[in-house]
């Protein structure tokens, strides 16, 4: 007794002092997992403000110990990663559209932040293109487990496409799709704040008051996935997921409501307990750093630089010596965007370290203006719009509108001579393969003026769609003159018709043609900032080169439909048609008048006498 | 109208009413072609895209997107949904096709064959029909009917059924709608006619290039062989076999005539097999060549299998349910899925089965059987067009004097008028206004395959009464 009584003793001893050694061994390698939460506000021209929240965890493992002792990162997305060889794979829940006009089109967060309302999801995997088809659907099924989502309905052939140069580079391996319907609600944001370690019980997640984030105007929820060194040996591998959440919102206070007169200009006074309803208590403690920014636009800086009498002042420590607004809390860090182009102003931010702000007391960070202020924020070349043509339901057309927004030639890209200054976009457009478009009818116009194709195009995709089987992909790269002010696309197709059981439930609703993807190669939306990137990812995503993108509104076309309650009658009349045509038509062929039958009937009686007589001889 | 312009003349034997004025008919309905084609390209260019005029096969705008991918794009131009006709139509076509900077689309030149094509159809008929007058004469000569007939009038077939062929609204309408079903009516008419003149290398390629187009025609391989066979149409054999053994037995004296006789009537009702071994070897020549130059255009592109999958494919398994003045587009939006194989069979077979029926009962009238053949097709085909009926009524004109008593004629002609104006009236409430829905258009398109059914029945019956009237009239001039 007393023998097994030391053993238990000693596998008790085991069972607790085991485990908090494996978890010291841990601590030591500070690098195994990381994550980062961060929060940039900013100020937009129209009285709103666009808050971005963005969650990065990395997961760096070594074949010590197997890759699956998993502490932060979240398991069910490492075990994605691994199941389905995806390289890079990004998906996001959007509802409402991006005001490309209002809220910039050319900066980081807006393009990659900017997406498509509904679902969107790309992939590129790390398998032999023959594979990537089955790997597709599978991933489509598990993200449609994991969100809450229909992002299933994407396994279909005639829901995804693979581009090839008009979305991103590719080589074979990327699957785009989108579901323009998709509506996005807080059962899909629930799973995605479950791969925070901390949820939304601490940091900044904690800000994410369901009833004011979906009150907003644009709100978009991404996760972004990012592994590589998966593929040969597991010696070197590294995930990094980066959630974020970009949400425009109406600071309407009451006070504010009271005091506002349309013309006067003035924005609106917020801090973060009015945008959301909450404050800031503490920081995840799981996070390495919990920083919050607060981002000026270049535009807003000028405008601070012209009202205010003493130019530095925007950039002194103490921001509360600024003319036009104040913020209630003196910010631990201002970084300036270090511009390589001399007549650009550069925009600013203020950094605040939870850790150090709400400590003692819930963090609230209030931004008053004091004089009225217009400002723009920097856009894209191009402004896209698509809209649909024709009317009735059986044919239209699609026609992508492209307006200069009279951008400043400095912004004109690499390459530009100041004489034959050309603009290079692409555009990417995906079909549903019920609108049947002929390629053939494409014309470019500029200026009002129709451009021979050939003159315009640099290269051009074409992969048309097939009944029930895939959809069409456009995949086109443009040549324009800078000098132009409008440039339109134009695209006519015959509207298709569906099997009744095709048609969704409410099939006089219409159908939805996904967001036509302009990006512009030569605009690169970058911000260079003199501090060291690798202190904080957000930074670090601000200032990596990607090309500016616009994504276009979504077509609602209308089909004719069939009558749904009919099926039926129509099998019955058809058929009946049918029956009397045979019918009648045999009948006609088969009958005889007299006489043909009278001799018809003795030539029987004759073979029949003759078998008789035959029978009867025997 | 054109019984106004017709004058009585006397043939031979009989009256024979013949078409005064048939080139200036004939010539002004090609201009009339022509002024519509120079200016109205814009009415034009909308009903290039009714679907009572172009059918997904057909469509002229299909044909162009299908060059588009060829020449433009370079891939194959059966990729995507688009284009379902013969790659050799793509080659001839195509390049016609081709818009210029304004968007502006010459299909003049397109246009301008489909004229050509039309009117060398019409006098194709004309042709026919003057072949088969002869054979009539010839045939009631030999009966010994031509005293009884010589009363009544004999209306110049050939001369009828090329005029209204060309003055039909509905042929107008395809010719200047922009789709390539006017070759298809050509190459059907061409190889009646070449069969009828025995003229076997042309009777082959008509039905083979038919056939290749549109795959319907290949049901006309039946009527064709019959007609190298035996002749243009003629009475039942066995009339002649009765008269012979009735005259037989009167004259079996005077030996000489009998002779006579006898070799007039084998003449006329012997199966004769060279031309249809040589018809049989042509086809397969042109087939094998046609198969060839199309092996060599799709050869990028899939081959032949991809070929035959995207065309004949295509037509039998009824694809593309977008509306058109039949019936079955509407049948298989709606019949449930699980069904669809089923009644894709029972639909092809409600042609096939038809065959052999017609072909053993009306084998002595090759011609007419081919006319029913191309009605039922035009009735039961996966995507129908005016086009059809046109070819059809084309042809109906040849029989005119043997289908006079038909009964439902008149109601055969409101029918098609109605049918006509009201189906454009349904598919403007339902696609363009809203207002109506689809069974609407759906009605008008049953009444339509009503209309042809009871074109169909009733010619057949009206023909089959004629083989009997010709009988009693044989019985009782040799009883008398």
């Amino acid at each position: 007794m007393a023998e097994s009584k030391s053993i238990i003793s000693f596998l008790t001893v085991c069972c607790f002092i085991l485990p908090t050694l494996l978890f010291a061994a841990i601590e030591e390698e500070p690098h195994k997992e990381e994550f980062n939460e961060e929060l940039l506000l900013k100020p937009l021209p129209d009285r709103k403000v666009l808050a971005h929240f963005h969650f990065d965890s990395k997961a760096f493992s070594s074949s010590s110990n197997g890759g699956y002792h998993l502490h932060l990162f979240p398991k069910a997305i490492y075990q994605l990663v691994h199941k389905f060889h995806i390289k890079e794979m990004e998906l996001s829940f959007t509802q409402g559209r991006w005001n490309y006009e209002r809220w910039g089109g050319f900066d980081p967060v807006s393009s990659s932040n900017a997406k498509p309302p509904g679902v969107e999801l790309w992939a590129v995997f790390d398998a032999p293109p023959s594979q990537v088809d089955a790997l597709w659907k599978n991933l489509t099924h598990t993200l449609s487990g994991l969100f809450c989502a229909s992002i299933n309905f994407l396994e279909s052939s005639t829901t995804y496409s693979a581009p090839d140069w008009g979305f991103r580079a590719s080589s074979g391996n990327l699957r785009y799709g989108s579901l323009p319907r998709e509506a996005v609600c807080t059962e899909n944001l629930t799973p995605w704040l479950k791969l925070l370690p901390c949820r939304d019980k601490a940091g900044l997640a904690e800000l994410m008051d369901r009833p004011s984030i979906y009150r907003g105007f644009y709100h978009s929820q991404r996760l972004h996935l990012v592994s590589s060194g998966f593929g040969s040996d597991r010696v070197d591998s590294k995930i990094e997921l980066e959630q974020t959440l970009t949400v425009v919102l109406q600071p309407t206070t009451l006070r504010w409501a009271k005091s506002y007169t349309p013309g006067s200009g003035m924005q609106p006074n917020w801090s973060i307990s009015t945008v959301f309803g909450r404050k800031i208590n503490k920081k995840c403690v799981l996070a390495k750093s919990s920083n919050l920014y607060l981002q000026l636009d270049r535009g807003l800086v000028s405008e601070l630089k012209n009202k205010g009498t003493d130019s530095d002042s925007a950039t002194a420590e103490s921001s509360i010596t600024n003319p036009l607004f104040e913020l209630s809390s003196t910010p631990q860090k201002v970084i300036r965007e270090v511009d390589n182009l001399k007549d650009e102003e550069s925009s600013i931010l203020y950094m605040f370290d939870i850790d150090k702000f709400a400590d003692a007391k819930p963090f609230d960070l209030a931004f008053s203006w004091k004089l009225p202020v217009v400002w723009t924020c920097s856009k894209a070349p191009l402004l896209a719009n698509r809209f649909l043509m024709g009317s009735g339901n059986e044919r239209g057309a699609i026609v992508i509108s492209l307006k200069s927004v009279g951008h400043r030639p400095s912004l004109v890209g690499t390459g530009a001579s100041e004489d034959r200054c050309k603009l290079h976009i692409n555009v990417f457009q995906v079909v549903p393969w019920y609108v049947k478009v002929y390629y053939h009818t494409l014309r470019i116009y500029i200026d009002g003026q129709v451009q021979s194709a050939a003159n315009v195009t640099r290269k051009m995709r074409v992969s048309p769609s097939e009944d029930k089987v895939s959809s069409g992909v456009l995949e086109l790269a443009l040549t324009l003159p800078c000098s132009m002010k409008s440039a339109a696309l134009s695209l006519d197709f015959d509207k298709g018709f569906l099997h009744i059981d095709e048609y969704p439930p409410d099939a006089n609703q219409g159908f939805d043609i996904p967001s036509a993807l302009i990006s512009f190669p030569d605009f690169h939306s970058s911000l260079n900032f003199a501090e060291d990137s690798s202190v904080s990812p957000i930074l670090s995503r601000l200032q990596k080169r990607s090309p500016a993108l616009a994504y276009t509104e979504v077509l609602l076309v209308p089909l004719t439909t069939p009558d749904f309650s009919m099926p039926y009658n129509v099998i019955t009349i058809t058929c009946t048609v049918f029956a009397l045509y045979f019918g009648s038509l045999l009948n006609v062929l088969r009958r005889r008048a007299d006489e043909e039958e009278r001799l018809l009937e003795e030539r029987g009686k004759y073979i029949i006498t003759c078998l008789l007589s035959g029978i009867t001889n025997m | 109208m054109k019984e106004e312009d017709e004058v009585k003349t006397k043939s031979s034997t009989m009256k024979e009413k013949k078409l005064t004025r048939f080139w200036e008919w004939a010539i002004s309905a090609i201009i009339f072609r022509l002024i519509l084609i120079f200016f109205f390209p814009d009415h034009l260019s909308q009903l290039a895209s009714r679907p009572e005029v172009s059918t997904p096969v057909t469509s002229l705008r299909r044909l162009a997107e299908g060059y588009w991918l060829k020449k433009q794009a370079s891939i194959s131009p059966y990729a995507g949904s688009m284009y379902h006709g013969s790659p050799l139509l793509l080659s001839v076509l195509g390049p016609l096709t081709v818009t210029d900077v304004d968007g502006q689309s010459s299909h003049i030149l397109c246009s301008l064959l489909f004229v050509i094509a039309d009117f060398v159809a019409a006098l194709l008929l004309r042709a026919t029909g003057q072949k088969l007058q002869s054979a009539y004469f010839q045939s009631s000569n030999s009966l010994g009917l031509d005293k009884i007939l010589g009363a009544s009038e004999i209306y110049a077939s050939g001369d009828i059924s090329a005029l209204f062929y060309l003055w039909n609204p509905l042929t107008i309408l395809t010719c200047v709608g922009s789709s390539t079903s006017p070759i298809e009516n050509f190459l059907v008419i061409l190889s009646i006619y070449g069969a009828c003149t025995r003229l076997v290398p042309l009777a082959a390629v008509g039905w083979v290039l038919a056939t290749h187009l549109s795959l319907y025609p290949a049901v006309l391989g039946i009527p064709v062989i019959l007609l190298l066979g035996y002749g243009p149409d003629s009475p039942p054999k066995k009339l002649f076999l009765q008269k012979n053994s009735v005259e037989t037995a009167d004259h079996s004296s005077d030996s000489r005539l009998h002779h006579v006789k006898q070799g007039t009537d084998s003449a006329i009702s012997s199966f004769s097999w060279k031309p249809i071994v040589l018809f049989i070897l042509w086809a397969s020549a042109w087939s094998i060549y046609i198969l060839a130059l199309c092996g060599i255009s799709v050869r990028q592109n899939g081959g032949l299998q991809e070929m035959f999958k995207r065309t004949y494919g295509f037509i039998l398994t009824v694809e593309d349910l977008s509306p058109n003045i039949g019936v079955l587009w509407y049948f298989f939006a709606e019949v449930f899925d699980f069904f669809r194989n089923f009644f894709l069979l029972v639909i092809h077979f409600n042609i096939l089965f038809m065959i052999l029926p017609l072909a053993i009962r009306m084998k002595h009238r090759p011609c007419f059987l081919a006319f029913v053949y191309v009605a039922i097709c035009s009735m039961l085909k996966t995507y129908p067009s005016v086009a059809d009926s046109a070819l059809c009524l084309g042809l109906f004109g040849l029989f005119i004097n043997q289908l006079l008593d038909m009964h439902f004629s008149f109601v055969l002609f409101c029918g098609y008028v109605g049918v006509n104006l009201l189906s454009p009236v349904m598919h403007n409430l339902w696609i363009w206004r809203g207002t109506g829905n689809a069974n609407f258009y759906y009605a008008t398109a049953i009444a339509y395959a009503a209309l042809q059914i009871i074109l169909v029945v009733d010619s057949a019956s009206a023909m089959l009464n004629h083989d009997r009237w010709l009988r009693k009239l044989t019985t009782t001039i040799t009883k008398t």
